[in-house]
Protein backbone atom coordinates (compact mmCIF):
# COMPACT_ATOMS: atom_id res chain seq x y z
CA UNK A 1 0.00 0.00 0.00
CA UNK A 2 2.94 2.46 0.00
CA UNK A 3 1.90 3.63 -3.48
CA UNK A 4 -1.50 4.62 -2.21
CA UNK A 5 -0.10 6.68 0.64
CA UNK A 6 2.57 8.32 -1.48
CA UNK A 7 0.23 9.16 -4.34
CA UNK A 8 -2.41 10.49 -1.97
CA UNK A 9 0.12 12.63 -0.14
CA UNK A 10 2.10 13.95 -3.07
CA UNK A 11 -0.20 13.65 -6.06
CA UNK A 12 -3.85 13.94 -5.08
CA UNK A 13 -3.23 16.24 -2.18
CA UNK A 14 -1.19 18.81 -4.16
CA UNK A 15 -3.88 18.91 -6.85
CA UNK A 16 -6.59 19.38 -4.23
CA UNK A 17 -4.43 22.01 -2.63
CA UNK A 18 -4.35 23.75 -6.00
CA UNK A 19 -8.14 23.91 -5.93
CA UNK A 20 -8.00 25.48 -2.49
CA UNK A 21 -5.23 27.82 -3.54
CA UNK A 22 -7.31 29.19 -6.40
CA UNK A 23 -9.67 30.68 -3.82
CA UNK A 24 -6.97 32.42 -1.82
CA UNK A 25 -6.48 36.15 -2.01
CA UNK A 26 -3.30 38.11 -2.59
CA UNK A 27 -3.13 41.20 -0.39
CA UNK A 28 -0.07 43.42 -0.19
CA UNK A 29 1.89 40.84 -2.19
CA UNK A 30 1.14 38.13 0.36
CA UNK A 31 -1.14 35.17 -0.08
CA UNK A 32 -3.74 34.66 2.58
CA UNK A 33 -5.99 31.63 2.89
CA UNK A 34 -9.54 32.61 2.07
CA UNK A 35 -12.58 31.43 0.19
CA UNK A 36 -13.07 34.09 -2.39
CA UNK A 37 -13.91 33.42 -6.05
CA UNK A 38 -12.21 36.70 -7.00
CA UNK A 39 -9.37 34.96 -8.90
CA UNK A 40 -11.78 32.94 -10.99
CA UNK A 41 -13.87 35.99 -11.80
CA UNK A 42 -10.84 38.12 -12.63
CA UNK A 43 -9.13 35.53 -14.80
CA UNK A 44 -12.29 34.60 -16.66
CA UNK A 45 -12.98 38.25 -17.44
CA UNK A 46 -9.57 38.80 -18.98
CA UNK A 47 -9.47 38.85 -22.76
CA UNK A 48 -5.89 37.59 -22.88
CA UNK A 49 -6.78 34.51 -20.87
CA UNK A 50 -9.40 33.41 -23.40
CA UNK A 51 -7.09 34.32 -26.29
CA UNK A 52 -4.41 32.11 -24.80
CA UNK A 53 -6.94 29.38 -24.10
CA UNK A 54 -8.24 29.17 -27.65
CA UNK A 55 -4.79 29.53 -29.14
CA UNK A 56 -3.46 26.68 -27.00
CA UNK A 57 -6.46 24.54 -27.86
CA UNK A 58 -6.16 25.18 -31.60
CA UNK A 59 -2.39 24.62 -31.72
CA UNK A 60 -2.67 21.43 -29.66
CA UNK A 61 -5.43 20.15 -31.97
CA UNK A 62 -3.34 20.98 -35.03
CA UNK A 63 -0.38 19.18 -33.51
CA UNK A 64 -2.59 16.17 -32.75
CA UNK A 65 -3.91 15.92 -36.30
CA UNK A 66 -0.55 16.53 -37.97
CA UNK A 67 1.32 14.11 -35.71
CA UNK A 68 -1.28 11.35 -36.14
CA UNK A 69 -1.32 11.77 -39.91
CA UNK A 70 2.47 11.77 -40.18
CA UNK A 71 2.83 8.87 -37.77
CA UNK A 72 0.27 6.58 -39.41
CA UNK A 73 2.10 5.59 -42.63
CA UNK A 74 5.23 4.99 -40.57
CA UNK A 75 3.42 2.78 -38.05
CA UNK A 76 1.59 1.05 -40.89
CA UNK A 77 4.83 0.31 -42.69
CA UNK A 78 6.51 -0.94 -39.53
CA UNK A 79 3.53 -3.14 -38.69
CA UNK A 80 3.01 -4.81 -42.07
CA UNK A 81 5.86 -4.14 -44.45
CA UNK A 82 9.06 -4.95 -42.57
CA UNK A 83 10.49 -8.04 -40.92
CA UNK A 84 9.95 -8.70 -37.22
CA UNK A 85 13.60 -8.04 -36.56
CA UNK A 86 13.52 -4.56 -38.10
CA UNK A 87 10.31 -3.86 -36.22
CA UNK A 88 11.96 -4.70 -32.90
CA UNK A 89 14.87 -2.42 -33.68
CA UNK A 90 12.54 0.35 -34.78
CA UNK A 91 10.60 0.21 -31.50
CA UNK A 92 13.85 0.22 -29.57
CA UNK A 93 15.02 3.29 -31.50
CA UNK A 94 11.69 5.03 -31.03
CA UNK A 95 11.85 4.59 -27.27
CA UNK A 96 15.26 6.27 -27.08
CA UNK A 97 14.14 9.88 -27.70
CA UNK A 98 11.69 9.53 -24.84
CA UNK A 99 14.64 9.29 -22.46
CA UNK A 100 16.79 12.00 -23.98
CA UNK A 101 16.61 15.58 -22.94
CA UNK A 102 13.72 17.29 -24.67
CA UNK A 103 15.38 20.63 -23.89
CA UNK A 104 18.52 19.73 -25.78
CA UNK A 105 16.49 18.57 -28.76
CA UNK A 106 14.55 21.83 -28.78
CA UNK A 107 17.81 23.76 -28.59
CA UNK A 108 19.07 21.71 -31.53
CA UNK A 109 16.06 22.73 -33.58
CA UNK A 110 16.81 26.34 -32.74
CA UNK A 111 20.22 25.87 -34.29
CA UNK A 112 19.01 23.80 -37.25
CA UNK A 113 16.06 25.99 -38.18
CA UNK A 114 17.57 29.42 -37.49
CA UNK A 115 17.96 32.04 -40.21
CA UNK A 116 21.63 31.11 -40.47
CA UNK A 117 21.00 27.51 -39.54
CA UNK A 118 21.63 24.25 -41.29
CA UNK A 119 18.37 24.03 -43.24
CA UNK A 120 18.55 27.57 -44.54
CA UNK A 121 22.24 27.09 -45.32
CA UNK A 122 21.38 24.00 -47.31
CA UNK A 123 18.51 25.70 -49.15
CA UNK A 124 20.85 28.62 -49.82
CA UNK A 125 22.92 26.40 -52.12
CA UNK A 126 19.88 26.19 -54.37
CA UNK A 127 19.24 29.90 -54.16
CA UNK A 128 16.21 29.45 -51.89
CA UNK A 129 15.30 31.19 -48.67
CA UNK A 130 16.24 32.14 -46.06
CA UNK A 131 12.90 31.19 -44.58
CA UNK A 132 11.68 32.15 -41.13
CA UNK A 133 11.15 28.83 -39.45
CA UNK A 134 11.57 29.89 -35.84
CA UNK A 135 9.49 31.92 -33.42
CA UNK A 136 6.29 31.25 -35.30
CA UNK A 137 3.65 28.56 -35.56
CA UNK A 138 5.91 26.36 -37.69
CA UNK A 139 8.59 26.31 -35.00
CA UNK A 140 6.07 25.42 -32.31
CA UNK A 141 4.68 22.58 -34.38
CA UNK A 142 8.15 21.19 -35.11
CA UNK A 143 8.73 21.16 -31.36
CA UNK A 144 5.45 19.37 -30.64
CA UNK A 145 6.24 16.88 -33.38
CA UNK A 146 9.61 16.20 -31.75
CA UNK A 147 7.86 15.62 -28.45
CA UNK A 148 4.96 13.46 -29.64
CA UNK A 149 5.92 11.67 -32.84
CA UNK A 150 7.92 8.74 -31.38
CA UNK A 151 5.28 8.00 -28.75
CA UNK A 152 2.39 8.20 -31.24
CA UNK A 153 4.17 5.91 -33.72
CA UNK A 154 4.75 3.34 -30.96
CA UNK A 155 1.14 3.48 -29.74
CA UNK A 156 -0.23 3.18 -33.29
CA UNK A 157 2.19 0.37 -34.03
CA UNK A 158 1.01 -1.60 -30.98
CA UNK A 159 -2.61 -1.44 -32.08
CA UNK A 160 -1.80 -2.15 -35.74
CA UNK A 161 0.36 -5.13 -34.86
CA UNK A 162 -2.48 -6.72 -32.90
CA UNK A 163 -4.84 -6.73 -35.88
CA UNK A 164 -5.80 -10.18 -37.09
CA UNK A 165 -3.87 -10.53 -40.36
CA UNK A 166 -6.55 -12.87 -41.77
CA UNK A 167 -9.03 -10.00 -41.89
CA UNK A 168 -6.67 -8.04 -44.13
CA UNK A 169 -6.11 -11.05 -46.37
CA UNK A 170 -9.87 -11.56 -46.57
CA UNK A 171 -10.30 -7.98 -47.75
CA UNK A 172 -7.58 -8.52 -50.33
CA UNK A 173 -9.15 -11.73 -51.58
CA UNK A 174 -12.46 -9.98 -51.95
CA UNK A 175 -10.77 -7.57 -54.34
CA UNK A 176 -10.09 -4.66 -52.06
CA UNK A 177 -7.22 -2.37 -53.10
CA UNK A 178 -4.43 -1.31 -50.73
CA UNK A 179 -5.84 2.12 -50.01
CA UNK A 180 -9.39 0.87 -49.55
CA UNK A 181 -8.10 -1.87 -47.21
CA UNK A 182 -6.35 0.74 -45.10
CA UNK A 183 -9.38 2.98 -44.79
CA UNK A 184 -12.20 0.49 -44.42
CA UNK A 185 -10.47 -2.42 -42.64
CA UNK A 186 -7.28 -1.37 -40.88
CA UNK A 187 -8.22 2.03 -39.52
CA UNK A 188 -11.54 0.90 -38.00
CA UNK A 189 -9.81 -2.10 -36.41
CA UNK A 190 -7.01 -0.02 -34.95
CA UNK A 191 -9.32 2.79 -33.91
CA UNK A 192 -8.70 2.50 -30.17
CA UNK A 193 -4.93 2.68 -30.50
CA UNK A 194 -5.10 5.56 -32.95
CA UNK A 195 -7.36 7.55 -30.66
CA UNK A 196 -5.27 6.85 -27.58
CA UNK A 197 -2.18 8.00 -29.46
CA UNK A 198 -3.97 11.18 -30.47
CA UNK A 199 -5.13 11.80 -26.89
CA UNK A 200 -1.58 11.49 -25.56
CA UNK A 201 -0.39 13.82 -28.28
CA UNK A 202 -3.05 16.35 -27.32
CA UNK A 203 -2.22 16.14 -23.62
CA UNK A 204 1.51 16.58 -24.26
CA UNK A 205 1.07 19.47 -26.69
CA UNK A 206 -1.52 21.20 -24.55
CA UNK A 207 0.69 21.20 -21.47
CA UNK A 208 4.12 21.74 -22.99
CA UNK A 209 5.77 25.11 -22.49
CA UNK A 210 9.20 24.51 -24.02
CA UNK A 211 8.24 24.44 -27.71
CA UNK A 212 5.96 27.48 -27.72
CA UNK A 213 8.53 29.34 -25.64
CA UNK A 214 11.82 28.55 -27.34
CA UNK A 215 10.62 27.66 -30.84
CA UNK A 216 7.38 29.61 -30.99
CA UNK A 217 8.76 32.82 -29.57
CA UNK A 218 6.56 32.86 -26.41
CA UNK A 219 4.40 35.67 -27.76
CA UNK A 220 1.48 35.47 -27.77
CA UNK A 221 1.64 33.12 -24.76
CA UNK A 222 0.01 29.72 -24.46
CA UNK A 223 -1.65 28.64 -21.22
CA UNK A 224 1.42 26.91 -19.81
CA UNK A 225 3.57 29.97 -20.51
CA UNK A 226 0.87 32.00 -18.77
CA UNK A 227 1.21 29.76 -15.70
CA UNK A 228 4.97 30.19 -15.62
CA UNK A 229 4.82 33.96 -16.11
CA UNK A 230 2.22 34.30 -13.39
CA UNK A 231 4.10 32.08 -10.95
CA UNK A 232 7.67 33.14 -11.53
CA UNK A 233 7.00 36.86 -11.57
CA UNK A 234 5.58 37.44 -8.16
CA UNK A 235 2.95 36.09 -5.87
CA UNK A 236 0.00 35.58 -8.20
CA UNK A 237 -0.06 31.84 -7.56
CA UNK A 238 -3.84 31.70 -7.05
CA UNK A 239 -4.37 32.97 -10.59
CA UNK A 240 -1.89 30.46 -11.95
CA UNK A 241 -3.91 27.84 -10.08
CA UNK A 242 -7.06 29.00 -11.89
CA UNK A 243 -5.29 28.55 -15.24
CA UNK A 244 -3.95 25.14 -14.20
CA UNK A 245 -7.36 23.88 -13.08
CA UNK A 246 -8.97 25.09 -16.29
CA UNK A 247 -6.33 23.15 -18.21
CA UNK A 248 -6.94 19.98 -16.21
CA UNK A 249 -10.71 20.27 -16.72
CA UNK A 250 -10.19 20.70 -20.47
CA UNK A 251 -7.83 17.75 -20.71
CA UNK A 252 -10.20 15.52 -18.74
CA UNK A 253 -13.10 16.53 -20.98
CA UNK A 254 -11.09 15.88 -24.16
CA UNK A 255 -9.70 12.57 -22.93
CA UNK A 256 -13.12 11.39 -21.75
CA UNK A 257 -14.85 12.32 -25.02
CA UNK A 258 -12.15 10.71 -27.12
CA UNK A 259 -11.94 7.50 -25.11
CA UNK A 260 -15.69 7.02 -25.02
CA UNK A 261 -15.73 7.58 -28.79
CA UNK A 262 -12.98 4.99 -29.14
CA UNK A 263 -14.88 2.31 -27.25
CA UNK A 264 -18.28 3.02 -28.78
CA UNK A 265 -19.45 -0.01 -30.73
CA UNK A 266 -19.76 0.54 -34.46
CA UNK A 267 -23.32 0.35 -35.71
CA UNK B 1 2.94 -6.48 -58.73
CA UNK B 2 4.78 -3.42 -59.92
CA UNK B 3 2.45 -1.12 -58.03
CA UNK B 4 2.94 -2.90 -54.71
CA UNK B 5 6.73 -2.78 -55.21
CA UNK B 6 6.66 0.99 -55.53
CA UNK B 7 4.36 1.30 -52.52
CA UNK B 8 6.79 -0.80 -50.52
CA UNK B 9 9.67 1.39 -51.59
CA UNK B 10 7.71 4.53 -50.78
CA UNK B 11 6.82 3.29 -47.30
CA UNK B 12 10.41 2.28 -46.52
CA UNK B 13 11.60 5.69 -47.61
CA UNK B 14 8.90 7.32 -45.52
CA UNK B 15 9.94 5.40 -42.41
CA UNK B 16 13.53 6.48 -42.96
CA UNK B 17 12.47 10.12 -43.27
CA UNK B 18 10.45 9.91 -40.03
CA UNK B 19 13.42 8.39 -38.20
CA UNK B 20 15.68 11.02 -39.69
CA UNK B 21 13.36 13.73 -38.34
CA UNK B 22 13.24 12.13 -34.90
CA UNK B 23 17.00 11.71 -34.63
CA UNK B 24 18.29 14.81 -36.42
CA UNK B 25 18.16 17.05 -33.32
CA UNK B 26 19.99 14.43 -31.24
CA UNK B 27 22.58 13.96 -33.97
CA UNK B 28 22.95 17.69 -34.54
CA UNK B 29 23.61 18.43 -30.90
CA UNK B 30 26.26 15.70 -30.85
CA UNK B 31 27.99 17.04 -33.96
CA UNK B 32 27.82 20.68 -32.92
CA UNK B 33 29.27 19.93 -29.51
CA UNK B 34 32.61 19.35 -31.28
CA UNK B 35 32.22 22.29 -33.66
CA UNK B 36 34.18 25.49 -33.17
CA UNK B 37 31.58 28.02 -34.42
CA UNK B 38 29.54 29.87 -31.87
CA UNK B 39 26.62 30.03 -34.30
CA UNK B 40 26.79 26.63 -35.97
CA UNK B 41 25.99 26.50 -39.65
CA UNK B 42 27.03 24.73 -42.82
CA UNK B 43 29.83 24.26 -43.67
CA UNK B 44 31.05 23.20 -40.22
CA UNK B 45 33.98 24.87 -38.51
CA UNK B 46 36.88 22.84 -37.23
CA UNK B 47 36.94 20.18 -34.53
CA UNK B 48 37.23 21.44 -30.96
CA UNK B 49 36.81 20.33 -27.38
CA UNK B 50 36.53 23.85 -26.01
CA UNK B 51 32.83 23.58 -25.09
CA UNK B 52 33.61 20.49 -23.05
CA UNK B 53 36.52 22.30 -21.39
CA UNK B 54 34.21 25.19 -20.60
CA UNK B 55 31.66 23.03 -18.82
CA UNK B 56 34.32 21.02 -17.01
CA UNK B 57 35.70 24.30 -15.65
CA UNK B 58 32.30 25.45 -14.48
CA UNK B 59 31.64 24.58 -10.81
CA UNK B 60 27.89 25.15 -11.29
CA UNK B 61 27.77 22.34 -13.82
CA UNK B 62 29.66 20.01 -11.45
CA UNK B 63 27.24 20.86 -8.64
CA UNK B 64 24.31 20.25 -10.94
CA UNK B 65 25.65 16.86 -11.97
CA UNK B 66 26.15 15.94 -8.32
CA UNK B 67 22.58 16.97 -7.45
CA UNK B 68 21.16 15.20 -10.51
CA UNK B 69 22.96 11.95 -9.83
CA UNK B 70 21.96 11.94 -6.18
CA UNK B 71 18.35 12.75 -7.00
CA UNK B 72 18.06 10.19 -9.78
CA UNK B 73 19.57 7.34 -7.75
CA UNK B 74 17.29 8.04 -4.78
CA UNK B 75 14.27 8.43 -7.05
CA UNK B 76 15.20 5.21 -8.83
CA UNK B 77 15.32 3.24 -5.58
CA UNK B 78 12.15 4.67 -4.02
CA UNK B 79 10.00 4.59 -7.14
CA UNK B 80 11.11 1.07 -8.09
CA UNK B 81 10.19 -0.10 -4.60
CA UNK B 82 6.80 1.61 -4.75
CA UNK B 83 6.22 0.44 -8.30
CA UNK B 84 7.03 -3.15 -7.32
CA UNK B 85 4.63 -3.08 -4.38
CA UNK B 86 1.83 -1.66 -6.52
CA UNK B 87 2.38 -4.12 -9.33
CA UNK B 88 2.41 -7.01 -6.85
CA UNK B 89 -0.76 -5.77 -5.16
CA UNK B 90 -2.45 -5.53 -8.54
CA UNK B 91 -1.20 -9.02 -9.49
CA UNK B 92 -2.15 -10.78 -6.26
CA UNK B 93 -5.20 -9.17 -4.75
CA UNK B 94 -8.70 -8.21 -5.74
CA UNK B 95 -10.31 -5.62 -3.59
CA UNK B 96 -12.98 -2.97 -3.55
CA UNK B 97 -12.00 0.19 -5.41
CA UNK B 98 -9.14 -1.50 -7.24
CA UNK B 99 -9.84 0.46 -10.41
CA UNK B 100 -9.56 3.74 -8.55
CA UNK B 101 -6.34 2.48 -6.99
CA UNK B 102 -4.90 1.66 -10.42
CA UNK B 103 -6.06 4.93 -11.93
CA UNK B 104 -4.34 6.75 -9.08
CA UNK B 105 -1.20 4.71 -9.65
CA UNK B 106 -1.01 5.35 -13.39
CA UNK B 107 -2.46 8.84 -13.74
CA UNK B 108 0.48 11.15 -12.91
CA UNK B 109 2.17 11.07 -16.36
CA UNK B 110 -1.00 12.47 -17.93
CA UNK B 111 -1.01 15.66 -15.88
CA UNK B 112 1.03 18.38 -17.62
CA UNK B 113 4.37 18.86 -15.93
CA UNK B 114 3.87 22.60 -15.51
CA UNK B 115 0.75 21.94 -13.47
CA UNK B 116 2.46 19.27 -11.39
CA UNK B 117 5.29 21.73 -10.83
CA UNK B 118 2.95 24.47 -9.71
CA UNK B 119 0.97 22.16 -7.44
CA UNK B 120 4.08 20.70 -5.84
CA UNK B 121 5.64 24.12 -5.37
CA UNK B 122 2.48 25.54 -3.81
CA UNK B 123 2.10 22.62 -1.41
CA UNK B 124 5.75 22.12 -0.52
CA UNK B 125 6.38 25.79 0.12
CA UNK B 126 3.31 25.85 2.33
CA UNK B 127 4.65 23.05 4.51
CA UNK B 128 8.18 24.46 4.35
CA UNK B 129 9.74 21.78 2.18
CA UNK B 130 10.42 23.63 -1.05
CA UNK B 131 13.81 24.54 -2.47
CA UNK B 132 15.53 21.46 -1.07
CA UNK B 133 16.92 18.39 -2.75
CA UNK B 134 14.27 16.21 -1.16
CA UNK B 135 11.51 18.32 -2.67
CA UNK B 136 12.80 17.34 -6.12
CA UNK B 137 13.00 13.70 -5.01
CA UNK B 138 9.44 13.65 -3.67
CA UNK B 139 8.00 15.12 -6.88
CA UNK B 140 10.05 12.87 -9.14
CA UNK B 141 8.94 9.74 -7.32
CA UNK B 142 5.34 10.72 -8.07
CA UNK B 143 6.19 10.99 -11.76
CA UNK B 144 8.42 7.93 -12.00
CA UNK B 145 6.74 5.22 -9.94
CA UNK B 146 4.00 4.64 -12.57
CA UNK B 147 6.70 3.64 -15.06
CA UNK B 148 8.27 1.26 -12.56
CA UNK B 149 4.85 -0.17 -11.79
CA UNK B 150 4.10 -0.73 -15.50
CA UNK B 151 7.39 -2.51 -16.15
CA UNK B 152 7.15 -4.85 -13.14
CA UNK B 153 3.48 -5.51 -13.91
CA UNK B 154 4.32 -6.56 -17.49
CA UNK B 155 6.82 -9.03 -16.13
CA UNK B 156 4.38 -10.43 -13.56
CA UNK B 157 1.84 -10.92 -16.34
CA UNK B 158 4.21 -13.52 -17.83
CA UNK B 159 4.17 -15.51 -14.61
CA UNK B 160 1.76 -18.26 -13.71
CA UNK B 161 -0.06 -16.93 -10.63
CA UNK B 162 -0.35 -20.47 -9.30
CA UNK B 163 3.40 -20.78 -8.81
CA UNK B 164 3.21 -18.68 -5.69
CA UNK B 165 0.18 -20.54 -4.42
CA UNK B 166 2.06 -23.79 -4.99
CA UNK B 167 4.93 -22.51 -2.88
CA UNK B 168 2.49 -21.66 -0.09
CA UNK B 169 0.97 -25.14 -0.26
CA UNK B 170 4.40 -26.64 0.04
CA UNK B 171 4.80 -24.78 3.31
CA UNK B 172 6.62 -21.63 2.27
CA UNK B 173 5.72 -18.54 4.26
CA UNK B 174 4.49 -15.39 2.50
CA UNK B 175 7.97 -13.88 2.75
CA UNK B 176 9.73 -17.05 1.65
CA UNK B 177 7.51 -17.34 -1.42
CA UNK B 178 8.11 -13.70 -2.16
CA UNK B 179 11.88 -13.96 -1.92
CA UNK B 180 12.32 -17.27 -3.72
CA UNK B 181 9.59 -17.07 -6.39
CA UNK B 182 8.39 -13.55 -7.06
CA UNK B 183 11.61 -11.67 -6.50
CA UNK B 184 13.93 -13.75 -8.72
CA UNK B 185 11.29 -13.84 -11.43
CA UNK B 186 10.79 -10.08 -11.48
CA UNK B 187 14.47 -9.24 -10.88
CA UNK B 188 15.25 -8.23 -14.50
CA UNK B 189 12.17 -6.03 -14.51
CA UNK B 190 13.26 -4.46 -11.24
CA UNK B 191 16.66 -3.58 -12.66
CA UNK B 192 15.09 -2.17 -15.84
CA UNK B 193 12.60 -0.19 -13.80
CA UNK B 194 15.44 1.19 -11.70
CA UNK B 195 17.42 2.27 -14.77
CA UNK B 196 14.42 3.76 -16.57
CA UNK B 197 13.13 5.71 -13.59
CA UNK B 198 16.65 7.02 -13.07
CA UNK B 199 16.77 8.13 -16.69
CA UNK B 200 13.37 9.83 -16.46
CA UNK B 201 14.35 11.64 -13.30
CA UNK B 202 17.71 12.62 -14.77
CA UNK B 203 16.01 14.33 -17.74
CA UNK B 204 13.01 15.90 -16.04
CA UNK B 205 13.19 19.67 -15.97
CA UNK B 206 9.78 21.32 -15.55
CA UNK B 207 8.89 20.12 -12.05
CA UNK B 208 12.53 20.32 -10.95
CA UNK B 209 12.66 23.91 -12.17
CA UNK B 210 9.65 24.84 -10.04
CA UNK B 211 10.65 23.17 -6.80
CA UNK B 212 14.45 23.04 -6.88
CA UNK B 213 15.31 26.51 -5.57
CA UNK B 214 19.08 26.74 -5.40
CA UNK B 215 19.75 23.03 -5.80
CA UNK B 216 19.71 22.98 -9.56
CA UNK B 217 19.74 19.76 -11.51
CA UNK B 218 21.43 19.45 -14.91
CA UNK B 219 18.25 20.00 -16.99
CA UNK B 220 17.46 23.11 -14.92
CA UNK B 221 20.92 24.46 -15.75
CA UNK B 222 20.26 23.74 -19.43
CA UNK B 223 16.94 25.56 -19.19
CA UNK B 224 18.67 28.56 -17.68
CA UNK B 225 21.39 28.66 -20.32
CA UNK B 226 18.65 28.32 -22.94
CA UNK B 227 16.99 31.44 -21.60
CA UNK B 228 20.15 33.38 -22.35
CA UNK B 229 21.78 33.30 -25.74
CA UNK B 230 22.75 30.73 -28.29
CA UNK B 231 25.43 28.81 -26.48
CA UNK B 232 27.10 25.61 -27.73
CA UNK B 233 27.80 24.60 -24.12
CA UNK B 234 24.28 23.19 -24.20
CA UNK B 235 25.35 20.75 -26.90
CA UNK B 236 28.25 19.58 -24.76
CA UNK B 237 26.11 19.15 -21.63
CA UNK B 238 23.36 17.63 -23.74
CA UNK B 239 25.73 15.08 -25.22
CA UNK B 240 26.95 14.07 -21.75
CA UNK B 241 23.38 13.80 -20.46
CA UNK B 242 22.43 11.83 -23.55
CA UNK B 243 25.26 9.36 -23.00
CA UNK B 244 24.24 8.86 -19.36
CA UNK B 245 20.54 8.35 -20.08
CA UNK B 246 21.15 6.21 -23.11
CA UNK B 247 23.46 3.94 -21.15
CA UNK B 248 20.72 3.50 -18.54
CA UNK B 249 18.05 2.84 -21.16
CA UNK B 250 20.18 0.37 -23.10
CA UNK B 251 21.09 -1.55 -19.94
CA UNK B 252 17.42 -1.64 -18.98
CA UNK B 253 16.33 -2.84 -22.40
CA UNK B 254 18.98 -5.53 -22.72
CA UNK B 255 18.27 -6.94 -19.27
CA UNK B 256 14.52 -6.80 -19.74
CA UNK B 257 14.51 -8.33 -23.22
CA UNK B 258 17.07 -11.12 -22.90
CA UNK B 259 16.35 -12.24 -19.35
CA UNK B 260 12.60 -12.09 -19.70
CA UNK B 261 12.44 -14.28 -22.79
CA UNK B 262 14.94 -16.79 -21.43
CA UNK B 263 13.60 -17.39 -17.95
CA UNK B 264 10.00 -17.20 -19.10
CA UNK B 265 10.71 -20.31 -21.16
CA UNK B 266 12.54 -21.87 -18.26
CA UNK B 267 9.50 -21.48 -16.06
CA UNK B 268 7.04 -22.72 -18.62
CA UNK B 269 8.83 -26.00 -19.26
Amino acid sequence: MPMLIWQLLFFVFPLCFLVGLSFWVVRNYRMTPDFDPVNWIKMYNKGYFWDAYFRTFVIASMSTVITSVIAFPCAYGLAFKVSANIRRWAVFLLIIPFFTSYLVRVYSWQVILGTKGVVNGFLGYFGLGPYDMLFNLFGTLVGYLTLCLPLVVVLQLISLASIDKRLIEAARNLGCGTIRTVFSVIIPLAKIGLIIGAVFCFILSFGDFVSPYYLGGSKPPTLSILIIDTTKSGQQWPRAAVVALTMIATLLAVAFTAVSAAYRRPK
Amino acid sequence: MKESQSILLFIRLYIIIVFFFVFSPILASFVFSFNSDRFPSLPLGHFTLKWYEMIFDDPDVWDAFAVSIMVSITVGIISTFIGFCTAYTDFRYRFFGKNIYLALALLPPTIPLVIMGLAMLALLSRIGMSGEIHSIIVSHVVLCSPFAMAIVRMRLAQMDPQLEAAAWNLGASQWRAMSTIIFPFTFPAIISAFCLTMAVSFDEFAVAWFVSGLNKTVPVIILEILQGNVDPQINAIGTLVFIISITLVVIAQIIFMTKSTKSAHGFRI
